[in-house]
């Protein structure tokens, strides 16, 4: 059986497994209708152009896990942000793990969406907000159809959070092939602020696909800062789908840091309303072997005098390929939008390559837009210059690489995700050297 | 200490260094001077082992062996440094890490842990202050935005920091002021010893009466053409270059 049909037959078996009496079972309902008549997407979609999922496609995924699994926290803290103290929400093969979590409701709640969703004290909020502002298409339809587990975020009006949150999804590889469907919503009311780092985590060689979907929105003058460390075995693929809805004076920024996965798509949505409204997109990639990351990014300017920033690096070696979409949305009435995106490239394998696509529709007269795309190779009399002082060539390589991507790192707020992202990336150029630059 | 033996080499098969014979030993200064384009930075690039040039014939021996098939960073290893006309900007990497990266790499291709971080900083303080180079141009990216006289001061700060035995400098002279050409002179001349050798590469005497030649060389359409004491380079100064093409041709 096809993915998609076996997707659609497994609904049934799913709705009756959750609560059918939940609020959002007609939301589902829908989403299941909506899948089944868009289906996944194929190169013949626009936004597809260059990015095949037949690849992933074609396994036998278990659309549930059958058996609940457990990890020793000792195996796994490495993958964690652990010199720092931070709330945790912790899943396991889709399945929330409460040794591993740590959550809270004191004053704001942070724990898990399907407590959410069954628990009527949170009616109110997911009535409000799920599914508000996720696209229709078929991934996040599809997710929305399957939607049950994933990261719970309500900060009232008012609050910082002290420490950072972590959302982690490991997979352990107990079924031959998984399929996840994971859903957050995170709503920060006027004034709030808070910190997000998301990971996804095979731990094992067997196929993963995750289709995550995440909401978020940034009510008056609220701030959110969100890192997304896509570091994953080469058997894993992901699909993200992240909504953004802002209000006016909000502060909404991703980091999105692409180095391991199969294939990694990161469609991310910022959606301004209200004036005097900052969103900013970073993104580092660097990949290598046959890695494939795409970023498909929208930012729909909505109202007057309100910015966005993009800036995406990308390196990409051996037969990696990536993809850079950008698509700045400015409306009529958006006037003095400032929207700058930059996206840069170095390639460095003969067979690896990038597609990039500024997509700038702009409907208002005075704004200052500008959009800049690069691609290159490594300077090669600045790799003479550092070899003949004595940098062997591949630390000079990952030297001159790392600091190409030092722009999207210097706005790192944590200084213990700079560091893991520092780690990562000299684990992954294969070097031992300090890149405290 | 360094020892060229009809050394031909070409870029594009374009013959560039057409016979190059050369011996420096350990102690001495050799001054290389030529008119523009006769090859002074390819000689010196080759020597440094910069991979687009081609040694087509001869030989280049380090220390009575020969260095024609290493890498870059392995004859800076051996305490080979060129200090570059050009010095190549690097946005992104400061002056510290990228010399503390310089030095332990160096240190562990010599088979020598990290070198500890206060004796780093201790050095990097004394050789900046030899240099009078401001604490804040070692936390800049290297040579980015740097003038023209910054860069060669920076270049001759690298080389006080790798102590290497045979030091090249191309053109340092060049795009330096008068205090600085005299501050980065007196550096060269501190680091200056028996073991190690100096080849100044330049168009000037300027530098060479702070940094006294024990050998001046003219080079012309890619060969050493004429060798003398430090009074060849004044004489070259007065003449120009038109005398030594007229032997040449001769
Ligand atoms: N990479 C290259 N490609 C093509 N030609 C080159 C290259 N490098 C050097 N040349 C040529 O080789 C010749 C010698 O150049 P080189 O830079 O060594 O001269 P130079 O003696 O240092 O001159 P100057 O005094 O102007 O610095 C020149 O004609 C130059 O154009
Ligand atoms: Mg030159």
């Amino acid at each position: 059986m096809e993915l998609k049909e076996k997707l659609i037959a497994s609904f049934m078996a799913f709705e009756n497994l959750v609560d059918i009496d939940s609020p959002v079972h007609d939301v589902r309902s829908e989403a299941i209708k909506e899948f089944e008549t868009k289906g996944f997407p194929s190169r013949r979609d626009e936004a597809w152009k260059y990015t095949s999922l037949n690849s992933i496609l074609k396994h036998d995924y278990s659309v549930f896990p059958k058996s609940e699994s457990h990890i020793d926290y000792n195996d796994i803290k490495k993958y964690f942000i652990h010199d720092i103290d931070t709330y945790k929400i912790v899943f396991i093969d889709g399945k929330y793990s409460s040794h591993l979590s740590e959550t809270t409701h004191d004053g704001v709640d942070i724990c898990l969406m399907s407590s959410a969703l069954s628990k009527p004290k949170y009616r109110p909020i997911i009535e409000n907000y799920f599914n508000k502002v996720a696209a229709k298409d078929g991934l996040t339809s599809l997710n929305t159809a399957f939607s049950q587990e994933g990261a719970y975020i309500h900060i009232p009006k008012n609050k910082s959070v002290a420490k950072p949150i972590q959302i982690i999804h490991f997979s352990t590889g107990n079924e031959a092939a998984l399929m996840l469907q994971p859903r957050n919503l995170i709503v920060v009311d006027e004034n709030s602020h808070v910190q997000i780092v998301e990971r996804h985590q095979s731990l094992t060689e067997n196929p993963v696909l995750t289709n995550s979907v995440t909401e978020i929105f940034a009510d008056k003058r609220a701030i959110v800062d969100y890192y997304k460390i896509q570091n994953d075995n080469e058997n894993a693929s992901l699909i993200d789908s992240t909504f953004i809805n802002q209000k006016q004076e909000s502060c909404a920024t991703v980091h999105t840091f692409s180095f391991g996965g199969k294939l990694t798509r990161n469609n991310l949505n910022f959606y301004q309303n209200g004036e005097r409204i900052d969103s900013t997109l970073k993104g580092a990639t660097i990949i290598g072997n046959r890695q494939h990351v795409d970023h498909n990014t929208l930012v729909h300017h909505i109202e007057p005098n309100c910015e966005s920033h993009q800036d995406y690096k990308g390196i990409f070696d051996d037969h990696a390929t990536g993809v850079f979409n950008g698509k700045v949305l400015v409306n009529r009435e958006a006037q003095k939008t400032n929207a700058f995106q930059a996206n840069n490239n170095i390639l460095i394998g003969d067979k690896a390559s990038i597609n990039t696509k500024p997509q700038l529709e702009i409907f208002a007269d005075d704004v200052k837009c500008s959009h800049g795309c690069t691609i290159g190779q490594l300077d090669e009399s600045a790799m003479f210059y550092m070899r003949s002082r004595g940098i062997p060539e591949k630390e000079a390589k990952a030297l001159l690489m790392y600091a190409f991507s030092n722009n999207v790192l210097s706005s790192v707020k944590i200084p213990e995700i700079k560091q893991r992202i520092t780690n990562i990336i000299a684990k992954k150029l294969g070097v031992n050297i300090g890149f405290d630059l | 200490m360094l020892k060229i033996i009809d050394l031909h080499a070409s870029v594009e098969d374009k013959a560039i260094l057409k016979g190059i014979n050369l011996e420096i030993n350990a102690g001495e200064v050799h001054a290389i001077m030529g008119p523009n384009g006769s090859g002074k930075s390819t000689l010196a690039s080759v020597i440094a082992g910069k991979e687009d040039y081609e040694v087509t014939q001869g030989d280049i021996l380090f220390e009575d062996e020969s260095i024609n098939e290493l890498a870059p960073e392995e004859r800076a290893h051996k305490g080979v440094f060129l200090s570059f006309q050009y010095p190549t900007e690097i946005p992104g990497v400061s002056v510290t890490n990228f010399m503390k990266t310089a030095i332990n790499e160096t240190r562990k291709a010599r088979k020598l842990g990290d070198m500890p971080a206060n004796e780093m900083l201790k050095m990097i303080r004394e050789k900046s202050e030899m240099l009078e180079i401001d604490r804040k141009f070692l936390s800049r990216s290297l040579n980015e935005g740097f003038s023209g006289g910054e860069k060669k001061r920076n270049e001759i700060f690298q080389l006080a920091m790798l102590e290497p035995k045979l030091a090249i400098l191309d053109e340092t002279d060049s795009g330096l002021d008068i205090d600085a050409l005299r501050i980065v002179a007196s550096g060269v001349n501190k680091i200056k010893s028996k073991d190690n050798a100096v080849i100044i590469i330049t168009h000037y005497q300027r530098l060479l009466d702070y940094i006294i030649p024990d050998f001046v060389h003219v080079m012309f359409e890619g060969r050493i053409v004429k060798s003398g004491g430090k009074e060849l380079a004044l004489e070259l100064e007065e003449k120009g270059y038109d005398w030594i093409r007229e032997e040449v041709n001769a």
